[in-house]
Formats: C-alpha cells, structure tokens, sequence
C-alpha cells in the first residue's frame, strides 16, 4: 500500500533565467510580475484539482522572499484546495514553525484547515530551510528548542477541549488559549516532520511522527533504520510503512525521449534551489560548530549516492544519474514503477511517496499528462504491491544496532542535507 | 571524526578556568597592579591576545573568555548580553573584585555598558572600544552593517583597516582554534541576531553611568560609523571619544600597542 502525493513548490519560472545569482532572500519582488503570478498560481490550483480527481493527494509547502516557491502563506493554498478539492489529503510539509512567531495562530489555521476539509489535513512541521532566517529574522541559534516548545503548544492547543489552558515557557507565552474551531480529526490531524539526521530520526520514532526525508536517496535506509529502533523502543512494535514519506521528482511519458525531458525539466528544481546568495546559505547555529569547522577547514559534507556508492552532486547532475541516486524517477510507466519499487525495498517499506509532479519550466499539459499516467499506469500497481515484511525489517534494524558510543552525535547532523542542498 | 561527531574541547588543557555559578569558562590572567577586566569582542579571546599581554604591562589583567565562546560552557538559557552582564557580575562578586578598570570591544564593549548601568560599585573606570548595543537611528536606518549578509571575506573588508589582520587560513590553524571560531560565529549570532546587535532598553540606561569613561573608536570601521560612536559617548555623562588610527572595528587586534597605552594612560589617570 502507498500514498502518492502530488507537490510543486508553486514556483515562478520566468526569473530562473534572470537574476544576479540569488533566488531567495534579496531578489527583488520587482521581478515579480502579479499578473504572472495570478496566472500561476491558478494553473497550479488547477493541477492540484486534477490530482485530486485522479485519486492523488496533495502536498504544499512554503519558502519566503523566493522566486522558487511563492507559497509564502502555505495557509491560503490550503485554504483554496480546502474548498476546490474533494477527497485528496491536504498536506503541509512544512509549516515553519522553527521562524514562525506565532504557534498560536498555527494552531488556529490548522484547526480551521482540518474543519473545512472535513479532517483532510496532515499537518507537516518542520523548522524552516537556512535561507529562512536571514528573511524572518528569527534567531538561527536553538531554532531546534524552539521547533519543540512550538510543536508541543500546537498539540496541547488542538487537543485541549475541556478547559482554558496557560502556557509560559521559554519561547511563547499564552494564558487562555481555547483554540476555535477545534480540530475535525481526533486527537489532532496526522504529524509529520522532516529530517536528514539519523539522531533525530531515533527521537522522531520515539514520538511516532511520519518521517518524510527529501531527496535523501541512498542515504536513506540509515534514516528509517534509526526511526524503526526508536519506535520499536518506544512502542515495543514495528513501524509501519506509514511512518515513512519520501520525497522524490517524478516524470513519467510514454515516449522514452519525452520522459527524459520531463526528467530534465523537473530536475530544474533541484538546480534552482542552488541559487542563494552564499551568506544566506549557512545561518550561525543552523549547523553545530563542530560541523562548521569543517567545513571552514574545506571538508565536505555527505553527498548524494548511487546505490552502488557513486557520488553525485544533486544540483548539476545529468537526469541518468540523478535516477541512479533515487532522486528523479523517470521513464516510461513500466520504468517508474520499476524504479519506485526498487527503491521501496531498498527502505526496508515507505509508505507515502511526495511525488514533485511539476517543477519549473514542465508545461501545464506535460504536468497533467504526467500526472494523469502515474496516476492510471502506475500507482495501481504500487497500491497492490506489498511492502517488505516491516516486523522483519525493524527487528534487522535493532539487530544492528551500533553500540551507543558511535551514536553520540550531533542532533543536528542531518541539516548538513538542508545547508548543502544549496551551497555551491 | 564523521560528519555529526563533537570534537573534543581541547584547545589548550593548561589555560586556567573558572567556575562561575556553575558555568565553567577560560580565564586568563596577566601582570600585576590594579585590576583590569577585559572582555573580548565578538572574534573571541585569541585575536586579543596580543592586547592582553600589552595591557599586562601596566595592570593586573582578567580576561575571561565568555560564556559560549572559546572552551567556555554556556549556561541553560543564555540568549541576551542582559544574560551575559548578570554572569560577570556574579563574577566580580566572586573573585571580590574592586575598583576594576572595565574594558570592551564592540560586542565586549555593549556587554561593559550593560554591567556598568546596572552596578558601578566595583568598577573604577570604563573603555568601551567600537561599541555596539544602542540604536542610534530612525528605524529604518541600519546603524550596524549586517554582517550575517556579507561573506568572511567582505567582512573582513570592511571590518579591518588591514584585511591581512583578520584573515584567518583555518586550513593551517589548530582544530581548537577553528572550532573556536565556529562556536564564536554562533554565540554572536545567539546573542546579536535580534535585536540585531543592540538592546533597545539600553540607551535610555547609559545615564547610570558616572565613572569615568572613554569611548575609543577605530577610524575604519567600516561596520559601525564614527558618528555612531560619538552618538554612543554622548549618552555617557562626561564620557571622552577617542579615535585610533589605522584600525578598524577590532582596534585592539589591529593596534594591540596604540590600545593599550590608550587604555592604561586613562586608567591610571594620565590622560593630558
């Protein structure tokens, strides 16, 4: 059994060509055309119908002050599909509670978002890409402890139903919160957080959130390894398939040669997003000092494998290779699937596939055609197909589990991923 | 080492430390005579070295390295210079110290302002070197260049009179020094990132001031202007401003020599 859910980054393509080398952070809304964006914006609305027509879910995110996203309120996009859509999960991933000020008003959006949807919410909470920051002007510093205190808040809020409740903690301060309209979904919607360190994936099984990880590729298993022994520590079971998300470009064609260029055009996404002015790339504190030091001594972090341990560069690779590294699947049906299927077992079982059906220049037909071939020629099949035996697989896990000595790392190993995915 | 892995703090096992409410930090000591406490900027204690063994000369020198900085722990919940000034007063209580010549660059200087509006009864003089901490503009004039924005490169540039100065090759320092440097990017940012290096209350306190002070300023400061220096002196009752030539934002790195007799002629109460 998988989900597959249709995402875009709602870009807007027509600066990717046209810039002075950042597109995030200080490139001048003066390139930002309205009435292109309104253009935009609809057409990708209207994908999202078709998605959800063609029985795909729904993924949004936002980024701030960005030609590549401008989901800049993921709110709204919700609120739209909300309305327009019928039986698709909405989900957000994330929402950046890490530089948001207010978890209050979080809580408030989401509630309303689950209620108009009829309970069609998965509330993805992350702590918001480095580029964030310099933009929000949220402290870098301790965002981790922040993420915490918020995501706490925005359970307590959603699950407090009987009673006014007080919060005055390190970060945010509330005395009567009483959340309207309470949420649809009991206890709450389904959460989901992000990450790229094996340490946090240990505490993200603990808590039992769906583990979505971006374009991690074959680094992955180590990943949802760690995830399995936290859970199987904290829940004396095995995880699920539905624990796991990835996130990973999809083209697909009929025509070998018309798969291949969708691949390339979608693939502009992962080379748009290297364009940020390079200060705005490694945030103080978004990286621990040791990992720093590191790179001021001009090592370089983890990169992208094949699964025979070649290394890539994700933002400059050729559509083969990035196929080879389980970044883009692309081909023919039979080809995805193939792939999808291949990389399902590799992960020992993934549930949830956020599939990037559109990306940058990828026209509105080919998105729809692409969608629409997934949605009839693949995901039937991946539907069908049985995931690997999770009791199994968990059970491997802790098996090989490192003494804890050669764990002790830094929590906040992973964002290495986040800070590289857009350095050089 | 992978990727993830702490490196071990071991910088150098024979530099003294202290234990200040449980906080341990680096402590230097040098020379003899009345007490001078030095509190180093935003760049940490080794670029200030070279002033602390000049100061030695004429005074009995404390440099502690802060919290958060060098090999210093940080204490649960620090986050403000606010924080940071309580920490040091603890501190002068602790080691009893009196009649203390206090002496800061830039982000050492705001944390001076903020020990010395809430008590001067220990503090006999203070110098205070491109000091950041106050807003001194309309709010939307930058006052302070955003040194988050700029690479190490361009702000070295305008952080230096001489660039060759602050260019550090992290590849040919010791680890500790390069680690140090890391962790003193992200205690300045935990402490400076917003209010971006200043404390909106503090300019309305500076009139709590009334030992004798000396605002030094290096002349190239290209991060902070020199008019921001003199708005700063003329909230401090009776404070003198003094330029040093031929430096930059880190006078006391730049001109370790020029500083220190700047500083210690106005300590012992030479200044013409």
């Amino acid at each position: 059994m998988m989900r597959v859910y249709q995402f875009t980054e709602q870009p807007y393509y027509p600066t990717w060509n046209d810039h002075a080398g950042s597109l995030r952070v200080n490139l001048l809304n003066r390139k930002c055309d309205p009435r292109i964006a309104a253009d935009l914006f609809h057409r990708y609305y209207d994908e999202w119908q078709v998605a959800d027509e063609l029985g795909l879910d729904i993924m949004l995110n936002e980024h701030h002050q960005t030609a590549t996203c401008m989901s800049s309120t993921v709110v709204v996009g919700l609120s739209v599909l909300s309305r327009i859509t019928r039986t698709a999960r909405l989900l957000v991933l994330g929402y950046p509670i890490g530089h948001r000020p207010d978890p209050l008003r979080a809580a408030e959006e989401l509630s309303t978002i689950d209620v108009i949807s009829r309970g069609r919410l998965d509330m993805g909470f992350i702590k918001g890409v480095p580029y964030e920051f310099p933009a929000s002007n949220q402290n870098p510093v301790a965002v981790m402890d922040r993420f915490w205190e918020a995501l706490d808040f925005i359970i307590k809020a959603m699950t407090t139903h009987d009673e006014i409740f007080n919060w005055e903690g390190e970060y945010f301060h509330y005395r009567q919160v009483n959340v309207w309209p309470r949420v649809w979904q009991e206890p709450h919607p389904p959460i989901w957080t992000t990450t790229g360190s094996t340490t946090q994936a240990r505490i993200l099984g603990g808590r039992g959130y769906v583990m979505a990880t971006l374009g991690s590729g074959y680094n992955t298993r180590p990943l949802y390894d760690s995830y399995r022994r936290g859970y199987v520590a904290k829940w004396g079971r095995a995880p699920g398939p539905d624990r796991f998300a990835y996130l990973g470009l999809v083209a697909v064609a009929n025509d070998k040669d018309e798969a291949r260029k969708r691949g390339d055009l979608v693939a502009g996404y992962l080379r748009s997003s290297s364009v940020v002015h390079v200060p705005f790339r490694n945030p103080p504190g978004f990286l621990s000092p040791e990992d720093n030091a590191r790179l001021m001594r001009g090592m370089t972090p983890p990169r992208s494998y094949t699964k025979d341990r070649r290394v890539i560069d994700m933002r400059s690779a050729s559509v083969e290779d990035l196929v080879a590294a389980g970044i883009l699947f692309c081909g023919t049906p039979d080809e995805v699937y193939a792939q999808l299927a291949g990389f399902c077992d590799y992960c020992g079982g993934m549930g949830n596939l956020l599939m990037m059906g559109h990306a940058g220049f990828l026209s509105h037909e080919q998105t729809v055609d692409n969608l629409t071939l997934f949605a009839r020629e693949i995901y039937p099949r991946l539907k069908a197909r049985k995931q690997p035996d999770a009791e199994r697989i968990a059970a491997e896990a802790v098996a090989a589990e490192k003494p804890a000595a050669s764990r002790a790392a830094s929590v906040r190993a992973g964002d290495l991923v986040d800070a590289t995915i857009s350095a050089r | 080492m992978e990727w993830g892995d702490a490196m071990s703090l071991t910088m150098d096992a024979a530099t003294p430390s202290l234990v200040v409410n449980g906080t341990r930090i680096d402590l230097i000591e040098r020379g003899a005579g009345r007490p001078l406490l030095f509190l180093h900027a935003e760049n940490g204690i080794e670029p200030a070295l070279a002033a602390i063994e000049a100061l030695a000369k004429g005074a009995r020198v404390i440099a502690p390295t802060h919290p958060g900085y060098g090999r210093s722990e940080l204490p649960k919940g620090m986050r403000t210079v606010d924080d940071l000034s309580y920490f040091y007063l603890d501190l002068f209580d602790q080691l009893d110290l009196r009649d203390v010549a206090l002496v800061g660059v830039s982000l050492g200087a705001w944390l001076a302002a903020e020990i010395a509006v809430k008590s001067t009864q220990r503090l006999a003089k203070l110098v205070m070197a491109n000091a950041v901490g106050i807003k001194v503009g309309d709010r939307e004039t930058r006052d302070i260049v955003d040194v988050f924005a700029l690479t190490e490169k361009e702000f070295i540039e305008i952080a230096y009179c001489d660039p060759a100065v602050g260019t550090r090759d992290y590849k040919a320092l010791p680890d500790a020094e390069v680690l140090a440097a890391a962790r003193a990017r992200e205690a300045t940012a935990r402490f400076a990132w917003n209010p971006y290096f200043h404390n909106p209350r503090l300019k309305s306190r500076l009139h709590r001031i009334r030992i004798p002070t000396l605002l030094l300023w290096g002349t190239h400061d290209r991060m902070l202007s020199e008019p921001y220096g003199r708005a700063y002196a003329a909230l401090i009752p009776g404070a003198r401003f003094e330029p040093i030539e031929r430096a930059g934002h880190f006078p006391h790195q730049e001109q370790p020599k020029a500083f220190a007799e700047k500083v210690l002629a106005f300590v012992e109460g030479k200044w013409p």
